[in-house]
């Protein structure tokens, strides 16, 4: 096994949410925030592609985001190479690249001058528009490109352009926050193919945030799920897709279409994720699970053995087959 | 070349030679401001140069009443000045005041917007709090009352001179509140969007984020603003110039040809306040209409 690059530890984050002073004042009410990550353990390990997923509000790109030192976690401590995550942010090791291409990139900039920004913020000098060139190059885009503005390219190569932004510093880890959600269909297997081909020849580390299964599964050697800021399953990738052990996670894989039995019968995810405003005592999936019992609403499951689940300490299904 | 080209294939160009308004004021505007620009070279006399100035020549009707003097086209007034060369040179320092003010409006106004708009917390709360008083006085009240603390901390002696720049001062500081806010709230929306997160990523510093890279993307709205306050200097100027707290008539700009001539209305030399008057307007309105056009023209929403 390899050693762990970037190491996260008891990570928390809250987000203030509260009314302004005076309103709080009026009303009696205290502040108010919203856990948006809560007590998060996990090792990313040198060369290995995390994926993440979990449904909206889950905090997963919260998550991504303290990873590369956006965002200070509120406790706990993240570290990267058991260095300051801010210290290796700055030196060009960490990036990140975003859920929506047209706002990732500076309208006003020409693509010479976003690709070479990382290599100029390095003071890397040299030829920075030959660099550009062949980084273009590498993302599928033409050197030519360069002299453009982003509005004149379309979703998927604007995503080439990040992309290629990205790599510019030569970082060692690369946070991936959704990066085809926002485009067509078409053009996801394209960026997919090309992120995945440019981790294997730069050796690259890689958090992959998704909602979407069916990429985590082409992506990612490790997965962890997240349900309400908490991590509830962390496996393999193969072992997750063949016995999923927590129910949330059991429940994810079920809903996910299957070509070979359209007609299945499956049982649909039911219920909506609670606000996080407000988790609900014990275990946050309690509301939604069919296993619940009584522990699971008054005590917090920690995760052992890669699975945070009373039912599953108490009884191990490891054997069950989802769905049953 | 390549850079012309798009200016000529634009959609602002464009929209340009479709509206007749905006063409004639560009016209009228362009116009005075060459008159302005080139009156020591195209003007038919030099007023401020006393030497030149005949008492004998004093208030002469236009040349095409009885009376009228060819040597003065629009008349002359109680000094022997020609009025066209007055007007010439009078546009000369509205156009320079306001210019200037509104630079100094455009420098502070945007600075602090985007320092507000970008860090936010009590920075924010402190200006924009600020921005919010000076909003409930009227634009010629401040300039006015930075005008005298102004004349009150020179002195009566040494203001002779620095008229100029106490004007500009004055209209400056009292223009700033609407880009501050207008930049401000284009910052919020910036800020949170991730190419600014990508730019924090790489170590770029907060001056470096707000300044190369959002101020480019907030300054649209700011040059409308500007072409608009532009015509409102120039009558802001006018404004203090006619109260008597702007230039002297030694160094007349348009207003204070008018106040100068205001006096002359009544015992029938209408020509002395009349053709300032209308260069004013002429200037003001031309002005306000590029601003108008132009805001129009880069609103994505009126296309």
């Amino acid at each position: 096994m390899s050693r762990a690059i970037l190491s996260v530890q008891n990570a928390r984050r809250l987000f203030d949410v509260s009314k302004p002073w005076l309103e709080r004042r009026l009303s009696g009410e205290g502040r108010r925030y919203v856990h948006a990550v809560e007590e998060i353990s996990l090792d990313i390990l040198a060369g290995e592609t995390l994926g993440l997923v979990g449904e909206s509000g889950s905090g997963k790109s919260t998550l991504g985001r303290m990873t590369v030192g956006l965002l200070a976690p509120t406790a706990g401590h993240i570290a990267f190479e058991g260095g300051e995550v801010a210290e290796a942010a700055r030196a060009g090791r960490l990036q990140m690249i975003f859920q929506d291409p047209f706002a990732s990139l500076n309208p006003r900039w020409k693509v010479v001058d976003i690709v070479g920004e990382p290599l100029l913020a390095r003071g890397g000098g040299g030829d920075v528009k030959q660099r550009v060139a062949e980084l273009l190059t590498l993302v599928g885009l033409s050197p030519v490109d360069g002299e453009k503005y982003p509005h004149e390219f379309s979703g998927g190569q604007r995503q080439r352009i990040a992309i290629a932004r990205a790599i510019a510093g030569e970082p060692d880890f690369i946070v991936a926050d959704e990066p085809t959600s926002a485009l067509d269909v078409s053009v996801q297997a394209q960026i997919l193919n090309l992120l995945r081909d440019l981790q294997r020849r730069l050796g690259l580390t890689m958090l992959f945030i998704t909602h979407n299964l069916a990429v985590i599964r082409h992506m990612a050697d490790r997965v962890g799920v997240m349900y309400l800021g908490r991590l509830v399953e962390i496996a393999p990738t193969r072992e997750l897709f063949a016995a999923p052990r927590h129910p949330y996670t059991r429940m994810l894989i079920e809903a996910i279409p299957d070509p070979h039995a359209p007609k299945r019968d499956r049982a649909p995810i039911s219920g909506e994720i609670p606000s996080p405003i407000d988790p609900p005592p014990g275990c946050a999936f309690h509301p939604r699970c069919p296993l619940a019992f009584d522990r699971c609403r008054r005590e917090l499951p920690k995760l052992i053995g890669g699975v945070a689940c009373h039912a599953v300490d108490e009884v191990e299904p490891r054997t069950a087959s989802p769905g049953g | 070349m390549n850079r012309l080209r798009r200016i000529l294939g634009s959609d602002l160009l464009w929209s340009f030679t479709r509206s007749p308004g905006a063409m004639i004021a560009a016209t009228v505007a362009f116009g005075l401001c060459l008159c302005a620009l080139f009156a020591p070279l195209i003007a038919p006399q030099n007023p401020f140069d006393l030497a030149s100035l005949d008492l004998m020549d004093a208030r002469d009707p236009p040349v095409w009443l009885s009376g009228g003097d060819h040597r003065f086209l629009l008349g002359s007034d109680s000094q022997g000045r020609d009025i066209l060369s007055a007007i010439f040179f009078g546009a000369r320092i509205s156009i320079g005041v306001s210019l200037a003010s509104v630079a100094l409006a455009l420098v502070i106004g945007v600075s602090l917007g985007l320092v507000a708009g970008y860090f936010g917390g009590r920075v924010e709360a402190i200006v924009m709090r600020a921005a919010d008083v000076q909003l409930t006085f009227p634009a010629i009240l401040t300039a006015l009352l930075i005008n005298g603390a102004a004349r009150a901390v020179l002195g009566p002696g040494r203001v002779a001179g620095s008229e100029f720049w106490v004007l500009v001062i004055s209209i400056g500081l009292s223009f700033w509140v609407q880009y501050a806010r207008t930049v401000r709230a284009s910052t919020l929306v910036e800020r949170h969007k991730d190419y600014v997160a990508a730019a924090r990523l790489i170590g770029a510093s907060a001056p470096r984020i707000m300044f190369t890279h959002v101020l480019p993307n907030v300054l649209g709205p700011v040059l409308v603003i500007a072409t608009i306050n532009l015509a409102l200097a120039i009558i802001t100027e006018a404004t203090l110039s006619f109260l008597g707290v702007g230039l002297p008539p030694s160094q007349p700009s348009l207003g204070t040809l008018v106040r100068t001539g205001n006096d002359y209305l009544m015992s029938g030399e209408w020509w002395i306040v009349f053709f300032p008057g209308v260069a004013l307007a002429a200037l003001a309105l031309s002005v306000n209409i590029i601003g108008d056009w132009l805001r129009d023209a880069l609103n994505p929403r009126l296309r």
